[in-house]
C-alpha cells in the first residue's frame, strides 16, 4: 500500500512533474540530436563563418563556421554523463564515509569528521585548478573522478546525520535485541530509510556535477578534445561572441544548463514533498 | 565554548598543513621542469655553457639545488617571513608583490558580494515565507537563479548590459586609460568596472540564501514555540521576528560553508570580465606555468578562507546563545 | 465568569477525508470552576481544549459556538481570536517544555508577550516576581535562556506566562503526564493555587490520568470518541457514574489493597472506532453491554440530577 500511495502522490506532483519534463526534454535531445544533427561539431563548415540561426543551421554557427545545434546536442551528452557519473561518485564515497561515521560512532566518527571538514574548508576549485593543470590530456572520465573526489563531503554530512538519527531509532534497537547481524540490520532496517533521503541528495549531487564541470571546461580545464557545454561558452568568450554579438554561441549552452539544473532542484523539491507528507499540500 | 573552540582550531590548523604541503609539492610535480621553462622564455643565447650557467643560477634562485626535505623546511621558513618567491610570469617581481596587488580588487569584489548576497537574499527569502502567493513567484525565481552558473550569468550581464546597451565596461579592473591613484575620476572608474562583476556574484548568491531562508523559516514557524506564542495571541510580527532570528542562525554557519563555492564563482566571474583577482591570476599562473606564483595565489585563498571561517565561528558564538552556554548547537 | 459550549463540532482535515475528531460538545463551564477533561487517547479532549484557544489548520469548525462571558468566541477566525488570547482565554500546552524560544531570555520573552498586550512590563514585574515565588521559580529565571532550566522548571515557567494576564479560562493540557509521581501531586497543587489566588479563574484540566482530577478537580467532563459521555461532580463520577462507559472506565482502576487474586481488573473489552469514518448514533454503542437499538442515534447530553449531565438512552430509559 505504501509504495502506491508514494507513487500516486509523486505522479500528481506539480513539482515533479515540470522537473521530469524539462529532463526529459533535454534527454530527448541528448539522446538523438546527435543522430539529426550529422555536422561533425568541430568541421568549419559554413565558408561564411559566424551567422545567426538558420533554416539550415537550428543555432546559427560559431566564429569559425562550426554547427553551434551539432556541438550543443554533444555537449548535452558530456553534460548528463558527467552529472550521473560525477555526481554518482560523490554519492557513493559521501555514503560510505558518512554511514560508516555514524553508524560506528566514537573514534571512527570523530576521525571520518575530521577528514569531512577539512575536505569541506578547503576551496575545492582552487585544488582542482591544480590538479587538472598536471595532467596534459584529460577527459571526461577524469572529470567526474575529480568531482567526485571533492563533493563528497555535503553527502557525508547529510548521511551522517540521518544514520545518527535512525540508529537510535526503537525498530533498530528491536532488531538488535533479536541478535540479528549488523550488516542484516543495515540493509533491512536502516537501508529502505535512507533512500528516498540519498535518492534527494543524488539528485543535488547530480546539479552541482554538471555546474562544477561547466566552470572546469570555461576555465579551458575540462576534457581535452571533447565537446561540452561549458567548453562552448569558454570559446566563445574567448572569440569575441560577446564583442559581436554573436548570443546563439554562448546563450543556448547556458540556458540549458540553468534549465536542467533548475529541473534537478524542482524535482527535489518535489519529491521531498512526496516523501515527507507534512510538506504536501492539502 | 573552549570544546567548541578548540576543535575548530585543530581543523583550522590541519588544513593548513595540509594545505601548505600540497602548495608546496605544486612545482615539484608539474611536468616538466620548472627552470627550464623559464630559460625557455627568456631567449636565452644558444651557448651550451652560458645556458648551464643560467641553469644552476636559476636553480639557486628558486632553492631547487638542495634535497628535497631540506626544500620543504625553507619553504616552511620563507613562509613565515612572508618570502613566497619570484614570479615566472612577471619575472623579476616577487610573488608577494603580485599577489599584493590583487587582493584589494578581490576582496573589493567578493566581500560586498557575499555580505550583500547573504543579507538581501535572506531577507527575501523571509519575506517569501509570508504568504503563498508571494512564495510562488519569488520562490522559482530563486531556483532559477542558484541554477544559473556563475559564469553564465556574467556572460549574459556583460552581453546586454555591457554591449547591447552599452552602459558598462567588460574588461579591466579601471579604465585602461588611467594608472591608479587616489582621486575621483580613478574611484569613478574602478566602480564603473566593478559593478557587473558584482551584479553578477549577488545575483547567484542572492538565490541561494532566498530559498535557504525561505526553508528555515517555515520550519521554524512549525516548530512548537511558534505554536505556543499564536496560542497566546502574539502579532504575526513578534512570531516572524522571532522565526527570522533563530532562521538566521544556521544561515550563518551555511555562510562558512558557501565560501569554497563563493570563491570559485569569484574565480570565473574575473575570468569572463579579465578581473584581475587573485582567481584571475592563478588561471594566467597556470597557463604560464608559473610554478611558484601558483602557490602563491594556492596558499593567499587557503589562507582568506581558513580567516573567513574562523571570523564566521567567532560571529557565530556571539550570537548563539547555546554555545556561550556550553551546548554545542552546531556540531564542528 | 461562564463559558458556555453549545454543539461544537471540529474535524480535522486530511487527505483521507474529514477525521470527526469532536462531534456537538454541549457544556457549561461556572464561575471557578476546576473542570477536568478525561478519556482515552483520541477521544477529543485535546481537540476541544486547542479549539478553544487556536483552532489552526488541519482542524476545522464544523458547527457550534462558545460564550464566555455573555460574549462569543470567534472560534473559527485566528485573527479575531486574537484579542481574547492570553487576557481571556490561555492555554498551558501539552509541549510546555519546548514551548520557549530557545534564543531567548525568558525575561525577554514575557516582556515581548505583555508589551505586544499594551502592558507595561515594568509594571507587571513585581506581579510576575510574586508568581515565580509562588510555583518555586527563582527569581533569577528571567535572565536565563531556556536551555539552562529543567524540564520541571520550563513547565512551571510556562504556567507562570500562561497565566500572567489573569484568563478568564485556562486550558491545562496534559500538565502531568511527562512528570514522576510527586512532581505531578506538587504542579496539581500549584493549578489549584492558581485558581485560589485569581490567576486565573476557571480551568481545564485536559488528563487521562483520573487519579489526578480525583485530587483537585471540582467536576469531570467523561468524552469517548469524540462525543461527550458524561459530567458530574467529581465524588459523583467517582462514585456513582451513571454512563456505562464511565462504570467501566471507574472498575477498570486498580485499587490499593486489592491484590490480582482477589479481585481482576476489569477492562472494556473491544477498541475505540476509529474516527474517519465513525458508527452513526453513540459511538460507544458496539462496546456497551447495554445498547439497543435507539442507540443507532445520537443520544443529546442531558441533565438527569442537578449538575450531573449524561448521554445514554439506556440512562434515560432506567430513569424516564
Amino acid at each position: 500500500m505504501k509504495r502506491y500511495e508514494l507513487l500516486y502522490f509523486a505522479l500528481r506532483n506539480r513539482k515533479l512533474q515540470i522537473g521530469l519534463a524539462i529532463i526529459g526534454l533535454f534527454l530527448a535531445l541528448a539522446a538523438v540530436g546527435p543522430l539529426m544533427a550529422t555536422n561533425d561539431p568541430f568541421a568549419y563548415i559554413n565558408p561564411l563563418g559566424p551567422q545567426a540561426p538558420s533554416e539550415k543551421f537550428w543555432f546559427g554557427t560559431t566564429f569559425f563556421g562550426q554547427d553551434v545545434f551539432a556541438q550543443f546536442v554533444r555537449g548535452l551528452r558530456a553534460t548528463f554523463l558527467v552529472g550521473l557519473l560525477g555526481g554518482g561518485l560523490g554519492t557513493l564515497i559521501g555514503l560510505l564515509v558518512g554511514f560508516t561515521a555514524g553508524y560506528r560512532g566514537g573514534v571512527v566518527d570523530e576521525l571520518l569528521n575530521m577528514l569531512t571538514n577539512i575536505v569541506l574548508v578547503i576551496p575545492t576549485l582552487a585544488v582542482l585548478l591544480i590538479i587538472a593543470a598536471y595532467l596534459q590530456v584529460r577527459s571526461v572520465f577524469t572529470e567526474c573522478l575529480f568531482i567526485g573526489l571533492t563533493a563528497w563531503p555535503w553527502v557525508a554530512r547529510a548521511v551522517r546525520a540521518q544514520t545518527f538519527s535512525l540508529r537510535t531509532r526503537e525498530f533498530v534497537d528491536l532488531a538488535r535485541l533479536t541478535g540479528m547481524r549488523p550488516a542484516k540490520i543495515i540493509f533491512t532496517e536502516i537501508a529502505p530509510n535512507m533512500l528516498s533521503y540519498l535518492l534527494l541528495v543524488f539528485i543535488l549531487q547530480f546539479g552541482g556535477a554538471i555546474l562544477i564541470a561547466a566552470t572546469l571546461d570555461f576555465i579551458g580545464l575540462g576534457p581535452t578534445n571533447a565537446v561540452s557545454l561549458g567548453l562552448m561558452m569558454q570559446y566563445a568568450v574567448l572569440w569575441g561572441a560577446l564583442q559581436f554579438g554573436m548570443w546563439w554561441w554562448f546563450v543556448p549552452p547556458g540556458l540549458a544548463i540553468t534549465a536542467i539544473v533548475g529541473a534537478l532542484y524542482s524535482m527535489n523539491v518535489g519529491l521531498d514533498e512526496v516523501f515527507n507528507p507534512k510538506l504536501r499540500e492539502m | 565554548m573552549r570544546r567548541y573552540f578548540g576543535r575548530k582550531l585543530i581543523i583550522y590548523s590541519l588544513t593548513f598543513f595540509l594545505a601548505v604541503t600540497i602548495d608546496w609539492m605544486i612545482p615539484r610535480f608539474m611536468p616538466g621542469d620548472p627552470v627550464a621553462n623559464l630559460l625557455a622564455r627568456t631567449s636565452v643565447s644558444a651557448d651550451a655553457t652560458a645556458v648551464a650557467e643560467m641553469y644552476a643560477y636559476y636553480e639557486r634562485v628558486f632553492g631547487l639545488d638542495v634535497p628535497v626535505w631540506q626544500q620543504y623546511l625553507t619553504f616552511w621558513g620563507a613562509l613565515l617571513r612572508g618570502d613566497l618567491g619570484i614570479s615566472a610570469y612577471l619575472f623579476p617581481t616577487p610573488v608577494a608583490d603580485v599577489l599584493m596587488r590583487a587582493v584589494p580588487y578581490d576582496l573589493f569584489l567578493l566581500v560586498p558580494s557575499i555580505l550583500l548576497s547573504w543579507y538581501a537574499g535572506n531577507w527575501f527569502g523571509a519575506f517569501a515565507a509570508r504568504s503563498k502567493r508571494l512564495d510562488n513567484t519569488i520562490s522559482p525565481l530563486a531556483y532559477i537563479l542558484t541554477a544559473t552558473p556563475y559564469m553564465w550569468l556574467g556572460i549574459l550581464l556583460a552581453w546586454f548590459l555591457g554591449i547591447v546597451l552599452d552602459v558598462f565596461p567588460i574588461a579591466g579592473a579601471y579604465s585602461f586609460e588611467m594608472r591608479p591613484h587616489w582621486s575621483l575620476a580613478f574611484v569613478g572608474t574602478v566602480i564603473h568596472h566593478w559593478f557587473l562583476p558584482f551584479a553578477s556574484l549577488f545575483l547567484v548568491g542572492f538565490g541561494g540564501w532566498a530559498i535557504g531562508m525561505r526553508n528555515m523559516i517555515i520550519y521554524e514557524l512549525e516548530a512548537d514555540y511558534s505554536h505556543y506564542l499564536e496560542a497566546l495571541g502574539a502579532p504575526r510580527s513578534l512570531i516572524r521576528r522571532y522565526a527570522f532570528r533563530n532562521g538566521l542562525l544556521p544561515q550563518i554557519t551555511g555562510l562558512a560553508l558557501q565560501l569554497g563555492v563563493m570563491v570559485a564563482g569569484a574565480l570565473v566571474t574575473e575570468v569572463v570580465f579579465s578581473y584581475p583577482g587573485i582567481g584571475y591570476l592563478l588561471l594566467a599562473a597556470i597557463q604560464n606555468q608559473d610554478y611558484f606564483l601558483i602557490q602563491g595565489c594556492f596558499l593567499f585563498i587557503i589562507i582568506g578562507v581558513l580567516l573567513a571561517n574562523f571570523t564566521i565561528d567567532i560571529v557565530y558564538l556571539l550570537v548563539d546563545p547555546r554555545t556561550r552556554r556550553g551546548m554545542v548547537g552546531e556540531s564542528a | 465568569m461562564s463559558l458556555q459550549v453549545d454543539g461544537l463540532t471540529v474535524y480535522y482535515s486530511t487527505l483521507r477525508g474529514d477525521v470527526q475528531a469532536l462531534e456537538d460538545a454541549t457544556f457549561t463551564l461556572d464561575d471557578g470552576e476546576i473542570m477536568g477533561l478525561a478519556g482515552e487517547s483520541g477521544c477529543g479532549k485535546t481537540t476541544l481544549g486547542h479549539s478553544l484557544v487556536r483552532l489552526a489548520p488541519p482542524m476545522r469548525h464544523v458547527a457550534g459556538r462558545a460564550v464566555l462571558n455573555g460574549e462569543e468566541l470567534p472560534l473559527a477566525d485566528m485573527d479575531r481570536m486574537n484579542a481574547f488570547r492570553f487576557e481571556q482565554v490561555s492555554i498551558i500546552p501539552q509541549y510546555a517544555m519546548n514551548a520557549l524560544n530557545p534564543t531567548r531570555k525568558i525575561g525577554r520573552l514575557t516582556a515581548d508577550l505583555v508589551e505586544a498586550r499594551h502592558v507595561n512590563y515594568k509594571s507587571i514585574l513585581p506581579e510576575l516576581k510574586r508568581r515565580l515565588d509562588l510555583v518555586k521559580l527563582p527569581q533569577d529565571v528571567l535572565n536565563m535562556y531556556p536551555i539552562e532550566l529543567s524540564g520541571g522548571m520550563k513547565q512551571r515557567m510556562v504556567m507562570v506566562i500562561s497565566t500572567l494576564l489573569n484568563p478568564a479560562l485556562l486550558v491545562a493540557d496534559e500538565i502531568t503526564s511527562a512528570l514522576d509521581v510527586a512532581s505531578q501531586k506538587a504542579v496539581a497543587a500549584m493549578l489549584v493555587e492558581f485558581r485560589n489566588q485569581a490567576c486565573c479563574n476557571s480551568v481545564m484540566i485536559i488528563t487521562h490520568d483520573i487519579s489526578i482530577l480525583y485530587q483537585i478537580a471540582d467536576s469531570i467532563l467523561v468524552m469517548y470518541a469524540g462525543q461527550l459521555a458524561e459530567k458530574a461532580p467529581t465524588t459523583t463520577i467517582i462514585s456513582a457514574p451513571r454512563h456505562p462507559y464511565t462504570q467501566m472506565l471507574i472498575s477498570s482502576l486498580p485499587e490499593i489493597g486489592v491484590k490480582a487474586t482477589e479481585k481482576r481488573l476489569a477492562g472494556i473489552p473491544g477498541t475505540p472506532p476509529l474516527l474517519l469514518d465513525p458508527p452513526k448514533g453513540c459511538r460507544f454503542r458496539e462496546r456497551c453491554p447495554f445498547a439497543f437499538d435507539t442507540c443507532i442515534e445520537a443520544p443529546p447530553f442531558r441533565e438527569v440530577a442537578p449538575g450531573h449531565h449524561v448521554a445514554c438512552w439506556w440512562e434515560f430509559e432506567q430513569h424516564a
